[in-house]
């Protein structure tokens, strides 16, 4: 999943999406997911870096994760692929 | 050491956007009841678990005596025992001093098994047999006469009873102006009903009326009615004294105050809109002090109070099962507290606080129990910190009713501790087994 290339990521978990006019806010591991994604690092490989970074297991993180996934396309984020 | 996780959370800004469900009211883990450590409480007796807190329970009883006892010379409290009838909360109760009011025969034989004394109970409920009724007028206690049919039968039974009288008071209903008006208990007081109810008792030899008794209704949000009820009673006290030259020895003004528990559909929480302590025994003391009542001659005031002097004293600590979306996206969460045991989440907004750390992130939540069944819902809409599987959750105010209207439904229901005031915890119920649910089992010999 990619997300769209001119969203806008503030350092401190805010978000502004210039084609809806729609603004977010995000806490900090919703940042350092986003992150990744804008870096087109694949879902697999950002479930290895959850589990590097945090206290948590492969399959909390892989729920987690596609549950975060499913809203950030849910707020039209990504790019359609 | 890695940071704490909490789980990627995005929400969508609304600026300016009122939100009908309230915002956040969670800004600190409720880590700790009565300094017990909750995680320690439920690695102990585990998860759900009902917390009593035996300190609480007796700060309120002071509390409420006080406030009547400062306005009014002779007040006495029966503890509601269909409010919680736990032994360990009602023996708290009547070490402070409070008689039992019950509603029924196996209530009434609990109290006894409590050490009451038979004529310290007060015997309410439209459900009595001849049989309880003997075993009452034998025990001296007070019997508070529903109905008709009721007042006939023991005027029967007290044919076949020589050398004893058996003391009663009559259940009054009235309008005390507040909707919806409670009028299935008793006698009605406008229509005269509750006046013939009196003559006929002042006909029978065996028959003491020593009191009058109302239940206006429950959760009463108007101290008002209190007042309007007093004042009634006093009117058929007097109308009493009037016929027979005697006094009424006491006017037993029910239950139904308020605990701060929200109400659904209340548009302020409960804490900011229900009457206070002082403003019922202000309603109450000040109508009967100034009804003209000889000093000498002042009925006891006794009060049935319940759910105002547990509610608060009674958590629920309970365990996050899972998380997950909605079809409209709304963030779901599911606890192993169902309202099976949680009866009164049918009728109030019950406060829910995380018991470890969180962030300043808060998200809207669906907060579902354990059971296959669309109704275990425990709050439509809450706004609460992230939660994960596994991390705990304390409910508040649920002493009130759900230990004694719980249901073992699906799942058993689970233990019950009461924190001393020392601090320690004691269970005060085990949790339930399958043994105890087909110990009364019996299967046909062909189906075995």
């Amino acid at each position: 999943m990619k997300i769209r290339k001119n969203i806008a990521i503030s350092e401190n978990g805010f978000i502004f999406n210039p084609l809806t006019g729609d603004s977010f806010s995000i806490n900090e591991t919703g940042v350092a997911i986003l992150q990744q994604l804008k870096d087109g690092v694949k879902s697999e490989d950002i479930v290895i870096f959850m589990m590097n970074e945090y206290e948590i297991d492969k399959h909390s993180a892989e729920k987690d994760l596609t549950d975060y996934l499913s809203m950030l396309k849910s707020y039209q984020l990504t790019e359609n692929e | 050491m890695k940071p704490h996780y909490e789980s990627p959370f995005i929400q969508k800004l609304n600026a300016g956007m009122l939100n009908k469900f309230g915002s956040r009211t969670e800004y600190i883990p409720v880590k700790h009841i009565d300094n017990v450590p909750v995680a320690e409480l439920m690695d102990t007796f585990g998860s759900p678990l009902f917390v009593i807190s035996e300190k609480t329970i007796r700060q309120t009883y002071q509390k409420a005596l006080k406030t009547f006892k400062m306005r009014y010379p002779k007040v006495q409290f029966a503890w509601s025992y269909k409010t919680n009838y736990l032994d360990a909360v009602c023996r708290v109760f009547h070490q402070e001093g409070s008689w039992a009011e019950v509603v029924s025969r196996f209530e009434y034989e609990k109290a006894i098994h409590n050490g009451v004394p038979g004529n310290l109970i007060v015997f309410n409920g439209p459900d009595k047999s001849k049989e309880d009724l003997k075993l009452a007028v034998a025990n001296g206690s007070l019997i508070h006469i529903d109905h008709f049919d009721e007042l006939y039968m023991l005027i029967e039974l007290m044919e076949q009873i020589k050398d004893k009288t058996a003391r009663v008071a009559i259940r009054v209903n009235m309008d005390t102006g507040v909707y919806p008006q409670w009028d299935r208990f008793g006698f009605n007081y406008e229509s005269g009903q509750a006046y013939n109810a009196i003559t006929k008792i002042i006909a029978q030899e065996k028959l003491q009326l020593e009191g009058l008794h109302c239940h206006i209704g429950t959760y009463m949000l108007t101290a008002n009615a209190y007042a309007v009820a007093a004042r009634k009673l006093c009117e058929l006290a007097a109308s009493f004294q009037n016929a027979t030259g005697n006094s009424i020895k006491y006017l037993d003004m029910g239950g139904g105050f308020c605990s701060s528990n929200t109400l659904k559909g209340s548009y302020l929480q409960g804490i900011d809109i229900v009457p206070t302590f002082d403003d019922y025994a202000e309603a109450i003391t000040n109508t009967i002090l100034q009804f003209g009542f000889k000093p000498n001659e002042l009925p006891l005031l006794i009060l049935e109070t319940g759910r105002a002097l547990i509610d608060n004293a009674g958590y629920v600590l309970g365990t996050v099962l899972a998380t997950k979306r909605l079809s409209n996206n709304r963030r779901a969460t599911i606890s192993d507290i169902g309202v099976n045991i949680l009866f009164t989440s049918f009728w109030y907004n019950h406060r829910i606080s995380p018991a470890q750390d969180f962030t300043h992130h808060a998200e809207e939540t669906a907060l579902y129990g354990p059971l296959c069944m669309n109704i275990d819902c425990l709050r439509e809409s809450i706004v609460l910190p992230l939660l994960k599987k596994g991390d705990h959750i304390v409910v508040h105010e649920v002493g009130a009713y759900n230990m004694t209207q719980w249901m073992q439904f699906i799942t058993l229901r689970p233990n019950v501790v009461m924190i001393d005031m020392n601090g320690k915890p004691h269970l005060i119920r085990k949790s339930e087994t399958l043994d105890t649910i087909v110990e009364n089992e019996i299967v046909p010999e062909h189906l075995l």
